[in-house]
């Protein structure tokens, strides 16, 4: 599409401090986070992105707390090894949301792609809707981080793979989800070694790897671990907690913590 | 008795005339290969991987290392290596894992090209008298320099330069995670690296807070375990690597295994103590050029445009091809991983058959990126057993613009080629996480000796440019002109685009 100059936005400061209103219409997303994090390191709080239409990399690597709020449809990367903010999606969002995040937290209110979570260290992603492939592959956890994805509808095919710890959590709870029978694709935890999957409702075995990890309906103390992230999620997106807690929730975790140790021998 | 039947590879001869009977060996070894039983003794079960700890600090030299006689009969094909492999998964069931780099006879192209020489007609150079060129810098370069006249009819450069590493000589110390190998050997080619005015790589492993102090000197990595990866760490790099493969072996991803999973390593990776440390064999975020680029991006947005991207392939057969995406891309820098490559771990039939030589990868991707014009936006770092001077002046003449070494640096620090870096059990206190083992390599030490090997290399270096007849590291680069070869099969030399000896 040929932009006139007419087309193309800008920043425009808000009357309230601490707040600032872009246009992202028209602009290349190297301009755009540099307008963010310009925005950002002058003490932005609230940030509101408007006409967003497929910029990349928004949020990415910005550090700090503030809440970047995206009117319109994110291209890949959102939030992409980002360290605090918390970044807010009205709308759908693409590929890559929070790969390689650290700290922070990102909301979408509609779905999200592939290859959310990759590789997350810490931080928080809600999806209100479904996501796609690859979703939260080698998320992991240390001592100090542990990072949670919240998935509202369904994940498609290598959910958690080589998943090395935090929590994946995915309800279910579009009508996509009851189309299709089942919260989770094909081979749902292969090379998973760490954390643990949370699905609502009972899932078919043939679509985990059972070679790596084990399935059994949650225990009180599942729920009580689960129960934050549930609420987090009700409130977000105004679901009744009540009625989701009600539900029958199974756990996926791995049996160990090493699955290849007995994998090798040392060359003679 | 031995349960094994695989027989020892070595023995341990001790001349019990001199042996003091301080037990000193008894201690050192790493792998338990000693036993003091009245006399020192080999141990009945564990045994001598030849890495010549022992024999180096015993302070009477009563120790010598010898290859256990005991021969199988003769056979072609059937080599003593290939029955005992054959022996071993027979009694384990294993994935045979090796160490360094392929130790097959492939044959090393390096040894067969020769380097020129000035004789009568142009003169040669004493590099003595005349200051030799070597500084290096890698990065992308501008398809021209614009010049503007200036005020007072003086011109001015305006075209922009990207990011760049400046190198005083052009070698790197590769990329070697904390976890392959100890946290003092990173320090110390940290330190050795500061020194020499180049550059050392973090590896997938993270930058653990002690190195912090070497950042400006590191590059940092980012691989597909995304292992100690954060903001603050992409911005303390001197560049950013994406590891796409590894030469000792390419195309397969790379297991930590949880006991070498300390609670150093654990916290600079971002993963629980005692977990295997898992990267899985692509980056999920990647199965394309286009998905490369956007990572690419993703990285260059994070750090803000300040630092150069590279990226890391092994090299394989379409390398060129390959190599065109990723400068298309956006890469900065590529660097090229020879099937000669050392590792920390590689299941030995990967290593040993998987990828191709440096040798021809250089000339073919410095060759394909000439052709598309496009050689000016990735420099070219390559690796892959580097192992002296001439290697690194032919690898400068076939197209390379630096080199970058790991194995030679290691042996520095007084890695002997056992190849047992997978059992963590290095007597050197390089390839191990045993903390009484770690406590060996005083990292100052090894520090001085990494820099000395590259003082060395880089004075060799001078004394063959000078024997070139040039006085820049920039008149060899690509000089294939100034390369013959002896004993390579026309297709070879084709592809190297160097003629034979004597034409």
């Amino acid at each position: 599409m040929n932009e006139t100059i007419e087309d193309v936005g800008g920043v425009e400061p808000k009357a309230d401090r601490g707040s600032v209103s872009i246009d992202a219409r028209g602009i290349h997303y190297r301009a755009l986070n540099d307008m963010i994090r310009e925005a950002v390191s002058a003490g932005a709080e609230q940030i509101e992105l408007l006409n967003v239409n497929g910029q990349r990399y928004i949020a990415t690597g910005i550090r700090g707390q503030a809440t970047i709020h995206v009117h319109g449809v994110p291209g890949n990367d959102l939030a992409a090894l980002a360290d605090g903010p918390q970044v807010v999606v009205h709308n759908n969002a693409q590929d890559a949301v929070g790969n390689t995040l650290n700290a922070g937290r990102v909301v979408v209110h509609g779905d999200a792609g592939d290859v959310v979570g990759y590789g997350m260290r810490g931080g928080k992603v809600f999806v209100r809707g479904d996501v796609g492939y690859r979703v939260g592959i080698h998320m992991k956890s240390s001592p100090r981080q542990s990072p949670l994805l919240v998935v509202g509808g369904t994940a498609a095919d290598f959910l958690g793979e080589y998943q090395a710890g935090g929590r994946l959590v995915v309800l279910g709870l579009t009508t996509d989800a009851a189309r299709r029978g089942t919260v989770v694709g094909d081979y749902c935890g292969t090379g998973m070694h760490g954390g643990v999957i949370y699905l609502r409702g009972e899932p078919n075995r043939n679509h985990i790897a059972t070679r790596f990890v084990a399935i059994k309906e949650a225990d009180d103390e599942a729920m009580a671990d689960l129960e934050p992230a549930l609420r987090e999620f009700c409130e977000l997106f105004d679901y009744d907690l009540a009625a989701v807690l009600n539900d029958r929730f199974w756990v996926v975790r791995p049996f160990s913590h090493k699955p290849f140790a007995g994998s090798y021998a040392p060359n003679p | 008795m031995r349960q094994s039947l695989v027989p020892r590879r070595f023995k341990q001869v001790i001349d019990h005339q001199k042996c003091q009977r301080c037990k000193r060996c008894v201690q050192a070894c790493g792998f338990d290969a000693l036993v003091f039983e009245g006399q020192v003794t080999p141990h009945p079960e564990n045994e001598c991987v030849a890495c010549h700890y022992c024999v180096a600090h015993c302070p009477e030299e009563a120790i010598t290392i010898v290859e256990n006689p005991l021969r199988y009969r003769p056979h072609d094909a059937w080599t003593a290596d290939i029955i005992m492999q054959t022996t071993k998964q027979a009694e384990t069931g294993g994935v045979l894992l090796s160490g360094m780099g392929n130790d097959r006879p492939w044959g090393v192209l390096w040894d067969h090209l020769c380097l020129d020489a000035c004789q009568v007609t142009n003169p040669s150079i004493d590099p003595l008298r005349e200051p030799m060129e070597l500084r290096t810098y890698l990065g992308r370069k501008p398809d021209a320099v614009e010049v503007e006249m200036g005020p007072e009819g003086r011109p001015v450069v305006t075209s922009t330069v990207p990011p760049q590493l400046q190198l005083e000589t052009p070698v790197l110390f590769a990329p070697m995670s904390f976890g392959s190998i100890s946290l003092h050997a990173q320090k110390a080619l940290a330190m050795a690296a500061t020194e020499l005015g180049t550059y050392w790589s973090t590896g997938e492993g993270g930058l653990h807070p002690d190195l912090y102090e070497y950042s400006d000197r590191a590059i940092v990595q980012c691989a597909s375990g995304r292992f100690g990866v954060h903001e603050q760490y992409l911005q303390a790099g001197a560049a950013v690597e994406i590891k796409i493969g590894q030469g000792a072996k390419p195309g397969i991803g790379g297991h930590l295994p949880g006991r070498k999973v300390t609670s150093a390593i654990a916290e600079t990776r971002g993963i629980p103590e005692g977990s295997d440390a898992l990267s899985p064999a692509p980056h999920h975020d990647i199965y394309s050029i286009e998905d490369l680029r956007q990572l690419i991006y993703a990285l260059k947005e994070a750090t803000e445009y300040r630092v150069p991207v590279s990226v890391k392939i092994a090299a394989v057969h379409n390398v060129a091809a390959i190599a065109s995406g990723i400068v298309r891309a956006g890469a900065d820098i590529i660097y090229l991983d020879g099937f000669r490559g050392g590792t920390g771990a590689a299941p030995t039939a990967i290593r040993n058959h998987l990828g191709i030589p440096i040798e021809v990868a250089i000339a073919a991707v410095d060759r394909r990126l000439r052709q598309e014009g496009i050689r000016n936006e990735a420099s070219l770092v390559a690796a892959g057993s580097i192992r002296n001077s001439a290697d690194l002046a032919k690898a400068i003449a076939l197209g390379a613009d630096a080199v970058a070494v790991a194995t030679a640096a290691l042996i520095a620090l007084g890695c002997h080629m056992c190849q047992q870096c997978p059992t963590g059990n290095c007597s050197w206190g390089i390839c191990t996480q045993r903390p009484e083992l770690v406590r060996r390599l005083d990292p100052a030490w090894g520090a001085e000796r990494a820099a000395n090997l590259i003082r060395g290399w880089t004075e060799e270096l001078k004394e063959i440019l000078g024997a070139l007849g040039v006085n820049a590291l920039e008149s060899l680069r690509g000089s294939r002109d100034r390369l013959r070869a002896v004993g390579l099969d026309d297709k070879t030399r084709e592809i190297l685009d160097v003629k034979a000896a004597g034409e």
